[in-house]
């Protein structure tokens, strides 16, 4: 069973079937006069609507992109050089997307001014340290919407209050709320809003930034002027078809999907914390999306939970150190105050509307009796191990544990 | 990086040591004890040995770490055991991930853990019997 959906989701039939036409029969370039150029016109005009429609925008609000990663390339470089000249100044969470958090590194090295907000033991940001780091410099606040890793929601229409009222652009990455939370472009007072159709059963290599009438930003791809000269490229139709009927589908949907997955959410988390001994909840309880959890479990390690998950049928995710291509534990659990050992054991399990039915008491009974397999073989469990001590005399200068 | 891309590039010899550690358990009246701890990602490792007559007769561990770590701890226990202390002492970290048909580049300091782990167990019995 898929529990990773948060990673990516598999592509519904019906956005398959949507999608067919526009392969052979309709393959024709949207900015070409004849019919066939003319009906993938359409196609992407229709889609532009149903894009619209899902975030409650205008359809000349909507740039077609590669993706979330590029939606955030766009919003914040796309506005940091337009806005170069009134200031040099960004504000951002430490929790983000690296689509967001490496692209603003970049910008540092072309001297801009980064400040990143802490977020408490539960994953939210202050209100109060947003307001104390505006300055007259600040071009831009970017904060996402509900994060990848522990599902946690910021309070994002405050935050676009307080945008407004000092005349701050405000972006926020609404890869992981989109389909799963209302995310309506008007009531969150957000300037610009980064989408990924892979993320809703859509494609992938697909998304789409809202820019808000009358913000300019300056294009990272040129060439021959589609999308408003934004974002140059023959347009991806198919996708752009499939990741608008994904959108349609999970706006339709969303009420039901809510009801449905926050309840098995709900019930996972009472089990697992009542279950297994030594088990946690990263990220706030109730402020998360519908259908993220992440779990952390003292004592093991997450790759080799994860393998013996994957060996019972149940692929997930973990922010181990051990599982990342750095070694390097997840910095967005390490931002909630963990320390590196206990992000080891860490879980995430993301459901989607379209995962098969999941027996929760079958699952717990897995997990538990893989975290307990583990924590036997591990001298953590241990009580008489002192391992404070042993981690600090093993450790190299840069130990996190001294 | 996302969360987890778990790199699944293990051997079957890893995968099978990962899924059936041999020898992975505590020695109550062990002859050395030997517990480290790998830097790069913060995992921990404890080796138990016996020794009876210079020769380890009985080797165990207890890992906290990933597949790689858990099947390095294992593998070593079966080269270690029925070895002299200097045999023992000669095991390389090459000797481990060798015997598991290789890991992945960015799982070698696992078997750093193992072969360090076999050491710190073999100067812990000779601190207590000199
Ligand atoms: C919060 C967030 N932002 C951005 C992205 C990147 O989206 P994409 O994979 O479409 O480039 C992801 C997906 O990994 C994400 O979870
Ligand atoms: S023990 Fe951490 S990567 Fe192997």
């Amino acid at each position: 069973m898929y529990l990773d959906n948060s990673a990516t989701t598999q592509v519904s039939e019906e956005v398959l079937n949507e999608m067919k036409p526009y392969f052979r029969k309709e393959f024709g370039n949207p900015s070409t006069l004849y019919s066939i150029g003319r009906s993938s016109k359409n196609a992407l005009d229709q889609s532009r609507q149903k894009v619209a429609d899902a975030i409650n925008a205008n359809p000349d609000e909507i740039i077609f992109t590669s993706g979330g990663s590029e939606s955030d390339n766009l919003a914040i470089k796309g506005l940091a050089f337009k806005l170069r000249k009134k200031g040099n100044h960004i504000i951002t969470s430490n929790i983000e997307h690296p689509a967001v958090k490496n692209t603003l590194k970049f910008l540092e090295n072309l001297d801009y001014n980064v400040s990143y907000l802490p977020v408490d033991e539960n994953g939210i940001i202050k209100i109060e340290d947003l307001k104390n780091a505006i300055t007259d410099d600040t071009i831009l606040i970017t904060i996402m919407h509900a994060n990848n890793e522990i599902g946690t929601i910021q309070p994002i229409e405050e935050i676009g209050k307080i945008a407004r009222e000092n005349n701050i652009i405000f972006h926020t990455d609404a890869v992981q709320s989109f389909g799963k939370i209302d995310v309506d472009v008007e009531k969150l007072n957000v300037d610009l809003l980064s989408l990924s159709s892979h993320k809703i059963n859509g494609p992938k290599g697909v998304g789409a930034l809202y820019i808000k009438k009358g913000i300019r930003l300056e294009p990272l791809i040129h060439g021959g002027g589609q999308e408003k000269g934004i974002r140059s490229g023959t347009e991806n139709v198919p996708g752009i078809v499939g990741f608008a009927k994904a959108c349609e589908i999970v706006s339709k949907n969303l009420d039901k999907n809510y009801k449905k997955l926050s309840s098995i959410r709900d019930e996972l988390i009472d089990k697992v914390l009542s279950t297994i001994p030594e088990s946690y909840l990263n990220g706030d309880r109730n402020r998360r999306l519908p259908n993220v959890v992440n779990f952390r479990f003292k004592a093991i390690e997450g790759e080799s939970l994860i393998l013996l998950l994957d060996a019972k049928g149940y692929q997930a995710s973990t922010g181990s150190a051990c599982s990342s291509n750095t070694l390097e534990a997840s910095p967005v659990l390490t931002a909630l105050g963990l320390d590196p050992v206990d992000v080891h054991g860490s879980l995430r399990i993301s459901l989607s509307p379209e995962s098969e039915e999941f027996n929760i008491d079958e699952f717990v009974e897995i997990i538990s009796d893989v975290v307990s397999r583990l924590r036997e073989m591990s001298p953590l469990w241990n009580e008489d191990t002192d391992y404070e001590g042993i981690m600090c005399s093993q450790h190299s200068d840069g130990c996190r544990r001294c | 990086m996302d969360v987890g891309d778990v790199n699944m590039d293990y051997s079957e010899k890893v995968m099978d040591h990962f899924a059936n550690p041999r020898n992975c358990r505590k020695i109550e009246d062990a002859d050395g004890v030997g517990t480290v701890g790998n830097p790069t990602c913060g995992d921990l490792m404890t080796i138990y040995i016996k020794v009876d007559d210079d020769k380890i007769t009985d080797i165990s561990f207890q890992t906290f770490g990933c597949g790689a770590a858990i099947a390095t701890s294992s593998m070593i226990t079966e080269i270690a055991v029925g070895k002299t202390i200097d045999e023992a002492l000669n095991i390389t970290r090459n000797d481990v991930a060798n015997e598991l048909d290789g890991l992945p580049p960015i799982k070698m300091h696992c078997s750093n853990l193992a072969a360090d782990g076999l050491r710190a167990a073999i100067e812990d019995y000779q601190n207590k019997n000199h």
